[in-house]
């Protein structure tokens, strides 16, 4: 009997394991954050998020052009129609599991949205909104 | 004496027909492998697949020539990757991203399409896009453009899946065709 609940309670261990894809995101936090000088908005982040900026073919870009408003649903890519996951961490435990890809994604999507690299403070806040939704 | 003749004959005849940039090796897995007459090699590395399959799905190394996938990957041009940004930061991901589409290219396939690909090319020209290899774009000549660019569901030439059903799988045949908003293809 001890050893059968041993074997249960070694199950159990694994099956949670299995199902946790870590979450990189107090990781990330802790990289943009060095000092803990920075606050990390997620209100200021969601306004961000929705902020439009002229694009160089004419039209206006925003993150929602490719994510949608809706963080809990799926996205579409801009210029395939690709459908793109939901970011909310709440409904895809996918998400944010590794800083390399996040990286990744910030360097190309700030400078194609916006001209621009994002900066810390900024990061920061997409990442609070992300986690809070 | 006559047996020996015999095999030396054998063996140069068989010799003839192996492809010559063909390793014996790659030949025998050719000869024994039924699918590769419906289209190209399916892609077998999953960094590729992330990498290059987040904005559409991931094109197979077969459908272009190694000459064709170093321009493509060029630092500057992920940069600007016709209107996209594809960066990879990370420059030991890019030489593997690219050593595998050079291995796997159209010249270094047994595959149907990929030996089409090639030929069409004539070992001299480099395409920037798939789409512009002279074979490919043959095939689809008789397609009208209100199916493809005025199509919301397919948008371009370039989202082979949105037609070819079995895409991913690497089978372009055109009894596996399936236009958005249009039907099967039957001509
Ligand atoms: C042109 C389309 C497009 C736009 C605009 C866009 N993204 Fe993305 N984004 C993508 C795609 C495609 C992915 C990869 C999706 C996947 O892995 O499923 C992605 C992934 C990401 C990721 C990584 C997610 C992860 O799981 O690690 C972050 C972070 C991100 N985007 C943030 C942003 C922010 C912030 C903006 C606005 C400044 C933005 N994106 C605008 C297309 C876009
Ligand atoms: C940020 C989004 C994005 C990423 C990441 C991306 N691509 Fe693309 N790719 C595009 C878009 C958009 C097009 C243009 C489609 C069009 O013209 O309609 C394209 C076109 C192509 C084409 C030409 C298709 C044709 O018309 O023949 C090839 C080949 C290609 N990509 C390969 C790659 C490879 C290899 C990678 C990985 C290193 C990659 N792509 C990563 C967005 C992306
Ligand atoms: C608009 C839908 C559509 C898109 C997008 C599309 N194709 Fe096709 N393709 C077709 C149709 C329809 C045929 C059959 C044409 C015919 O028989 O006249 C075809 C035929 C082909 C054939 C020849 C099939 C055969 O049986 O001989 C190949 C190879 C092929 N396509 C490859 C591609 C590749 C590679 C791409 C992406 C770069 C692509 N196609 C994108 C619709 C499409």
């Amino acid at each position: 009997m001890k050893q059968f609940l041993f074997l249960l309670f070694i199950f159990l261990l694994l099956i949670n394991q299995a199902s946790h894809a870590d979450n990189a995101i107090p990781e990330m936090m802790k990289t943009l954050n060095p000092e803990g000088t920075l606050i990390f908005d997620a209100d200021h982040g969601q306004q961000m998020w929705t902020q439009e900026h002229p694009g160089k073919d004419g039209k206006s870009r925003s993150c929602t052009t490719c994510h949608g408003t809706d963080l809990t649903i799926d996205g579409k890519h801009a210029r395939s129609g690709k459908v793109i996951k939901p970011m909310a961490v709440s409904v895809n435990q996918q998400r944010f599991t590794k800083t390399k890809k996040i990286n990744k994604w910030f360097k190309r999507n700030c400078k194609w949205t916006w001209g621009r690299e994002c900066t810390a403070q900024e990061k920061g806040d997409f990442l609070q909104y992300f986690q809070e939704n | 004496m006559k047996k020996i003749n015999t095999i030396v004959f054998v063996a140069m005849l068989s010799l003839l027909t192996i492809p010559n940039t063909a390793s014996a090796d790659g030949f025998f897995s050719w000869l024994f492998d039924f699918s590769r007459t419906k289209g190209v090699e399916p892609v077998s590395n999953e960094n590729y697949q992330e990498e290059c399959g987040a904005c559409h799905f991931a094109y197979q190394p077969g459908l272009l020539t190694g000459d064709a996938w170093a321009n493509l990957m060029q630092v500057d041009k992920l940069e600007d990757h016709f209107g996209e940004n594809a960066e990879l930061d990370d420059e030991e991901v890019r030489t593997e991203l690219l050593a595998y589409l050079k291995e796997q290219a159209a010249e270094n396939s047994y595959y149907k399409r990929s030996r089409q690909i090639t030929h069409s090319l004539n070992g001299e020209e480099i395409p920037e896009r798939i789409t512009d290899v002279r074979y490919i774009r043959r095939q689809h000549h008789e397609i009208p453009e209100s199916l493809i660019t005025d199509n919301e569901d397919v948008r371009s030439l370039s989202y082979c899946d949105t037609c070819h059903t079995k895409a991913a799988l690497g089978i372009y045949d055109d009894d596996t065709v399936n236009i958005p908003n249009h039907g099967v293809w039957d001509d």
